[in-house]
C-alpha cells in the first residue's frame, strides 16, 4: 500500500516537473522577446549611460577619458540646465490642472447631451490622431503668425481694431505660453476627455435618482458629491498621465520655440523657454558632447521616475488593482 | 420649469457648438493654406478660401528641394507599418504569458516590466541613442523602427485584457490537446479582435507621429520621417508657405482617416481596459 502510493507520488511528481518544465519554457517564448528588447533599450541604456557620464565623450558615444564628476559639476554650473528644471516644474504646475479641468469640463458637457453626443465627441478626440509637429506648424505660421495675415491678429483686428501682435516675440507679457500652452490643449484634452467619459458612464444612474429623490437637482450639488468622488481613481490616472507627458515636453517647443543654431549658444526664441529634454537636445546632438548628455540625461531620468513613483504613493496609485 | 430646461439645453449646446468650431479651426486653416498661392496666405485681410484652388502645391511639395516629403511619407510608412506588426506580436505574446502562463519567477518578471512602465521612452533618449548608435544602428531602418517596438504600455493593457478572457474557451483547447502557442494564436487572437485593432491604432499613431526619436537616430537624409521633414521644412530660410501647409494635411490626412474608421475602437477599448 505504502509502495503503491509512493509510485504514484513520484509518477504524479515528474509529471507536473515536466508541466512546470514546459510552462516555463512557453512562459519564456511569450515574454521573452519584451524581456530581451527591455533589457536591450531600457536597462542596458540606462546603465550604459550613467557610466558613460563619468568619462570624456565628444563627437564620440564611446568612452575616451574618465573624468569623475566633473561632467555633473559642468552641468550644475551651466545655469541653462537649473533653468530648464524651473521652467518645466512651473509649466506642469500650470498645464496639468488645465488640461485636467478642460478635459474634465468637455466630458461633462458631452455626456450631458443625447442628440449630438456622437459628433462633439469625436471632434473633441479627433486631434489626438494629429502630431505635435504638424499642430505647430499650424500654430506657429498661421494661427499665431505675428504678420497681420495671422488668424488670431485678424480676429484681434476684427473684433477690437486692435495692432497685430507678435505672439511669438513678445516677451513681455510673455505671449508665447499662449501659444504653447493652447497647442497642447488641443492636442491632449480629447484624449483625456474620453478617459473621462468612460468613468462617468460607470456611475450608476440609481444613484442621481436617489439624490433627485432626496431633493438636490443635477448640478454643481451632484457633481461635487457624487461624480467627483467617484471618479476619484479616474481622476488620479489622469493626473498622473498629464504629469508625466508634461515633464518630457520637447516637440512643440523644439518646432515652435525654433532648435537654436549648431553651436552650444543655442538662439533664436529658443532661450525663451527650453525644457529639459530640448536642453539635453543641444548638449548631446548640437554640441556632440555626449559625456555631459549623458549626466544630464541620468538626472533628468531620475527625476522624472522618482516624481512618478512619488505621485503615485501620495495619490494612491498603488492602491488600483494591476 | 420645462421651459427653464429648454432654456439650460440651448445654452448647453450653445456652448459646445462654440467648443466644435474651435477644435475645428486648424483642420480649416490646414486645407485652407494647402490651396491657396503664398500671395493670398500673406494677404492682411484674411481670404476665407481660396478663389482658385491651386492643386499644385501638391507638386511643388514633392518638388521642394529643402524637404523630401516622397522619402519621409515612404520611410514613415515602413517604420509605421513594421513597428506596429512588430509591437502587437512582442507585446500581445508578452501579456498573454504575464496573464496566463504559470511560472515561478512570473512575478519577477512583470516587476521588470513594471519598472520599465515607470521610465518613459523619452526621458532616456540619450541613453537609448547611446546604445543605439554602439550598435551601428544609426541612420537605419532598424534603429527606427525596433527600439519603440517594445512599447510597455501595450503589453501591460494586453495583460489586463487577458487576465480577463474566458478560462473555459481555453480549457476546451486544451483538452484538444493544443499547447500555450496553438491556444494562443487560435483561440485567443481570433476572439480578441478589439483589443488588437484599438492598440494596433494606438501604436499606429504613435510610429507615425513620433518626432524626437526619429530626429535623432534618422539623421542621413534618407531615413527621414514625415515629422521629421515638416519640422526640418518649417525652419527654412524661405519657407514655400502652400507648399509646407501641403506637407501638414499629407502628414495628417491618413492619421485622420483610419481615426475615423477605429475610433469606437479605441473608445471601447478605453472602456472596457480601463487605461487608466
Amino acid at each position: 500500500m505504502a509502495v503503491q502510493n509512493s509510485t504514484y507520488d513520484t509518477a504524479n511528481l515528474a509529471q507536473k516537473k515536466n508541466r512546470a518544465r514546459r510552462d516555463a519554457l512557453s512562459f519564456w517564448i511569450f515574454v521573452g522577446p519584451l524581456v530581451i528588447g527591455l533589457m536591450l533599450f531600457v536597462y542596458i541604456p540606462i546603465v550604459w549611460g550613467f557610466i558613460l557620464s563619468f568619462f570624456e565623450a565628444r563627437n564620440t558615444v564611446s568612452p575616451t577619458q574618465y573624468v569623475g564628476l566633473t561632467n555633473y559639476i559642468e552641468l550644475f554650473k551651466d545655469p541653462r540646465f537649473f533653468d530648464s528644471l524651473v521652467m518645466i516644474i512651473a509649466y506642469s504646475i500650470f498645464i496639468v490642472p488645465v488640461t485636467f479641468a478642460l478635459s474634465l469640463g468637455l466630458a461633462l458637457l458631452v455626456n450631458s447631451v443625447s442628440r449630438g453626443q456622437g459628433f462633439f465627441r469625436t471632434t473633441f478626440f479627433i486631434p489626438v490622431a494629429c502630431s505635435y509637429v504638424i499642430a505647430s506648424v499650424v500654430w506657429k505660421m498661421s494661427l499665431f503668425n505675428g504678420l497681420p495675415s495671422g488668424f488670431a491678429n485678424n480676429i484681434l483686428w476684427w473684433v477690437f481694431g486692435a495692432n497685430p501682435v507678435a505672439w511669438i516675440n513678445t516677451t513681455d507679457p510673455p505671449l508665447y505660453w499662449i501659444v504653447l500652452v493652447t497647442v497642447r490643449l488641443w492636442l491632449q484634452t480629447g484624449f483625456y476627455m474620453i478617459i473621462f467619459l468612460a468613468g462617468l458612464q460607470e456611475i450608476p444612474h440609481s444613484l442621481y435618482e436617489a439624490a433627485a429623490v432626496d431633493g438636490a437637482e443635477r448640478g454643481w450639488k451632484t457633481f461635487r458629491y457624487i461624480t467627483f468622488p467617484l471618479l476619484r481613481n479616474t481622476s488620479i490616472s489622469v493626473l498622473l498621465l498629464l504629469f508625466i507627458e508634461a515633464v518630457q515636453a520637447f516637440d512643440e517647443f523644439r518646432n515652435i520655440l525654433g532648435g537654436g543654431g549648431g553651436t552650444s549658444i543655442a538662439g533664436g526664441t529658443q532661450i525663451l523657454a527650453r525644457p529639459p529634454l530640448v536642453y539635453l537636445y543641444n548638449v548631446a546632438f548640437q554640441d556632440q558632447n555626449y559625456g555631459r548628455g549623458a549626466a544630464g540625461a541620468f538626472i533628468i531620468a531620475a527625476l522624472i521616475v522618482l516624481v512618478t513613483v512619488l505621485q503615485g504613493r501620495i495619490l494612491g496609485f498603488g492602491k488600483r488593482e494591476y | 420649469m420645462k421651459t427653464g430646461r429648454y432654456f439650460q439645453s440651448f445654452w448647453l449646446y450653445a456652448l459646445l457648438i462654440g467648443l466644435a468650431i474651435v477644435y475645428l479651426i486648424p483642420y480649416y486653416i490646414i486645407a485652407r493654406n494647402a490651396l491657396m498661392t503664398q500671395r493670398e496666405i500673406a494677404a492682411f485681410d484674411w481670404i476665407l478660401w481660396p478663389s482658385q484652388i491651386q492643386w499644385r502645391n501638391l507638386i511643388d511639395l514633392f518638388n521642394d528641394p529643402i524637404a523630401p516629403m516622397g522619402i519621409g511619407l515612404k520611410n514613415s510608412a515602413i517604420v509605421s507599418i513594421f513597428q506596429v506588426a512588430g509591437q502587437l506580436i512582442v507585446t500581445s505574446m508578452a501579456g498573454y504569458g504575464l496573464a496566463r502562463i504559470r511560472y515561478k519567477w512570473a512575478d519577477a518578471v512583470f516587476f521588470l516590466v513594471l519598472g520599465a512602465l515607470m521610465v518613459p521612452a523619452a526621458a532616456i533618449f540619450v541613453q537609448t541613442f547611446l546604445v543605439v548608435a554602439e550598435m551601428g544602428w544609426v541612420s537605419t531602418m532598424q534603429g527606427l523602427i525596433i527600439p519603440p517596438m517594445f512599447y510597455v504600455f501595450s503589453a501591460f493593457i494586453f495583460r489586463q485584457f487577458f487576465l480577463d478572457f474566458p478560462q473555459d474557451l481555453e480549457d476546451a483547447a486544451r483538452v484538444d490537446g493544443l499547447g500555450h502557442l496553438g491556444i494562443f494564436w487560435r483561440i485567443v487572437v481570433p476572439n480578441s479582435t478589439g483589443i488588437f485593432v484599438a492598440l494596433g491604432t494606438i501604436g499606429l499613431i504613435r510610429a507615425w507621429n513620433s518626432f524626437l526619436w526619429p530626429l535623432v537616430v534618422g539623421q542621413s537624409r534618407d531615413t527621414w520621417t514625415v515629422q521629421v521633414v515638416l519640422s526640418t521644412f518649417m525652419t527654412a530660410q524661405t519657407i514655400n508657405l502652400p507648399a509646407l501647409f501641403m506637407g501638414a494635411a499629407v502628414g495628417i490626412l491618413p492619421m485622420l482617416v483610419i481615426f475615423f474608421l477605429v475610433q469606437r475602437y479605441i473608445v471601447e477599448g478605453v472602456k472596457t481596459t480601463g487605461i487608466k
